[in-house]
């Protein structure tokens, strides 16, 4: 599909956040709510500060958010897949039920229950985040566990007299990976979408942080005055999801050789 | 088909209690004393201790657990802590049908659409029409709702109404609950008309995702069944390509497409609780969010099982659906 396009998406995203922006993060001026401007290329929010700059910041947040919640989902989902696979029996059955009952949850709801209680912070948003991509990478781990399972290299690795720990790491896993590493891409921008989510209902990172959901929420609130705050930050979410969706995409069609003939 | 009915139907009340299970322990998950986080840490010793005491805070959890589940089979949601004589359950009555009402709406918008622009960009390969609905589905998973829900606001807040699922000027005694149809059965047209006016925005914002999802999966769908043996045979014989592309191959690619949908509902009541927060429309988003600032946790819970309720419903609605549509899934591997 289009290559280059979605890694110079991606890479613009990435970029973004690592380019330091030259004004504080919290200031707090009295030019509030100002369209954009020379000095000011996005405009400023309720509290005077730049937007340009909480994007920047919001780019770096974001992307913090989105690989820690995807890395949650799958230290947590990856074993507990790849264990009902390699064993089967109880243990499959165990880990089935568990991620059918996960998905017995819109993921949006379930996100909320498990952020309410825990109070809007950084952590919180990661924790609930990440169980709730949890289903996905178990599910994954576990299908191709199981399909490589019964393949010759893993006979003759046991002929050999290897653990089942040595088999799982050393012969499974790495095969395992390509579906793996997609759904961790395309995970990284459903986990920024959700955090934004999160956010957006208070339930995310703290007031006053530059996260991407949270500069809506507040310039939603008074978009009446000005819309320009409540713009961008939404816009740039979608355009940094857009970026991990192209990515992995494009990851997905030369990964799986099935996929190129529906193209 | 009666076993796989029969099965299906033993499994849902063990996926009912799992899933409230999970709430449980979700809602029994605040860090501390209860008491205090709902309450707040200054409010007087006695009515910490008395909110303890009329709660079973106090109790061993296994206890709490048992008291929960008795509540729960007879219908008790439990209470509001905060507001005197309020119970969760009618709570929940009284705004899950217009979340519901908004649901469908944007369901209906997603299939119909999704269907349409799936199957025209198939049998158009390659087309402008492929081409620009595969972008749009490509955007309308990256976007996120509440800032298309904005954007809507902004581009028609001139002439469609952006708040409230009706006028104020309008007033309505409920029978069920739904407003499209209260109001019809009423011939309150008027009032009709107006709450239609106000859920076309919603409705269009939250559908966005699901057709974005539709439309991609009953592309490829339609695109692996328009290259398969059978349809190649229906086009031999002389079919109309009409009836090629409708009757045999849509037939065959619904299975997918159903799936997805499945699971879009839940992505829909997901996205409802969002999109009735930035139209400030009355629902279970509204009242999700009001008990969390509230700290009604026994609110939040009620209002997260329903809905979960609600979606294991439908999809055990669309494995039946299976049966319907694919006669293998019917009478099993060893027979069809």
């Amino acid at each position: 599909m289009a290559g280059l396009a979605l890694l110079v998406l991606f890479a613009l995203g990435a970029a973004a956040a690592g380019g330091s922006p030259y004004d504080p993060l919290r200031s707090s001026a009295d030019e509030q709510l100002q369209p954009p401007s020379g000095r000011h290329p996005f405009g400023t929010d309720h509290q005077g500060r730049d937007v340009l700059t909480r994007l920047a910041y919001g780019a770096r947040i974001s992307l913090l958010i989105g690989t820690a919640c995807v890395a949650f989902a799958a230290a947590l989902g990856v074993p507990l897949g790849a264990a009902a696979g390699y064993f089967g029996g109880w243990v499959d059955l165990s880990v089935s039920r568990l991620v059918d009952v996960l998905l017995s949850f819109p993921s949006i709801l379930l996100a909320i229950a498990i952020a309410a209680p825990m109070g809007a912070s950084l952590e919180t948003v990661i924790v609930s985040v990440g169980v709730v991509g949890v289903p996905q990478f178990a599910r994954q781990a576990r299908a191709s566990v199981l399909a490589l399972r019964e393949q010759e290299f893993v006979t003759a690795a046991r002929a050999l007299g290897a653990g089942h720990g040595r088999i799982l790491f050393r012969a499974i896993l790495p095969n395992a990976l390509g579906p793996l590493i997609v759904l961790a891409t395309l995970g990284v921008g459903s986990s920024i979408l959700m955090a934004a989510a999160l956010s957006y209902l208070g339930l995310g990172v703290e007031v006053g942080t530059a996260e991407w959901g949270h500069m809506f929420r507040e310039g939603f609130n008074d978009y009446k005055h000005s819309p320009w705050p409540a713009i961008f930050p939404g816009l740039a979410i979608s355009l940094a999801v857009l970026g991990f969706n192209l990515f992995g995409d494009g990851l997905r069609d030369a990964l799986d050789p099935r996929s190129r003939e529906t193209r | 088909m009666t076993a796989y009915l029969l099965r299906r139907l033993l499994l849902l009340p063990l996926i009912l209690w799992a899933v409230s299970f999970v709430v449980f322990v979700l809602m029994r998950s605040v860090p501390g004393d209860p008491a205090d986080a709902i309450l707040g840490e200054k409010a007087p010793r006695a009515e910490k201790e008395r909110l303890r005491r009329e709660r079973g805070f106090d109790r061993p959890v296994l206890v709490q657990y048992g008291i929960y589940l008795g509540k729960l089979v007879r219908g008790d949601l439990g209470e509001s802590y905060k507001r005197a004589n309020t119970r969760v359950a009618d709570e929940i009555r009284s705004n899950l049908p217009p979340t519901i009402e908004l649901t469908l709406a944007a369901m209906s918008i997603a299939i119909v659409l999704g269907l349409a622009l799936g199957i025209l960009s198939a049998v158009w390969k390659g087309g402008w029409v492929d081409y620009l609905s595969m972008a749009v589905a490509l955007a309308g998973t990256s976007v996120p709702i509440f800032w298309l829900g904005f954007l809507l606001i902004l581009a028609f807040g001139g002439f469609l109404p952006i708040t409230g699922t009706h006028g104020p000027e309008h007033f309505l005694d409920p029978v069920t609950g739904f407003l499209l149809v209260d109001t019809l059965l009423r011939g309150n047209f008027a009032m009709f008309w107006d709450v239609v006016l106000h859920l076309l925005m919603p409705a269009a914002a939250l559908s966005t995702i699901p057709l974005a999802m539709t439309a991609r999966i009953t592309r490829s769908s339609m695109l692996e069944v328009l290259g398969s043996d059978y349809v190649r045979t229906a086009r031999a014989k002389g079919a109309p390509p009409w009836s090629v592309v409708m009757r045999h191959a849509l037939r065959n690619a619904l299975i997918p497409i159903v799936t997805i949908v499945g699971l879009e509902f839940g992505y829909l009541l997901g996205g409802a609780v969002l999109t009735e927060t930035v139209f400030a429309r009355q629902g279970m988003g509204t009242f999700i969010l009001r008990s969390v600032r509230e700290t009604e946790y026994d609110s939040i819970g009620g209002a997260v099982l329903v809905l979960a309720f609600t979606f294991v419903l439908v999809n055990l609605l669309v494995d039946l659906a299976y049966a319907f549509i694919d006669p293998r899934v019917r009478y099993g591997p060893k027979e069809a």
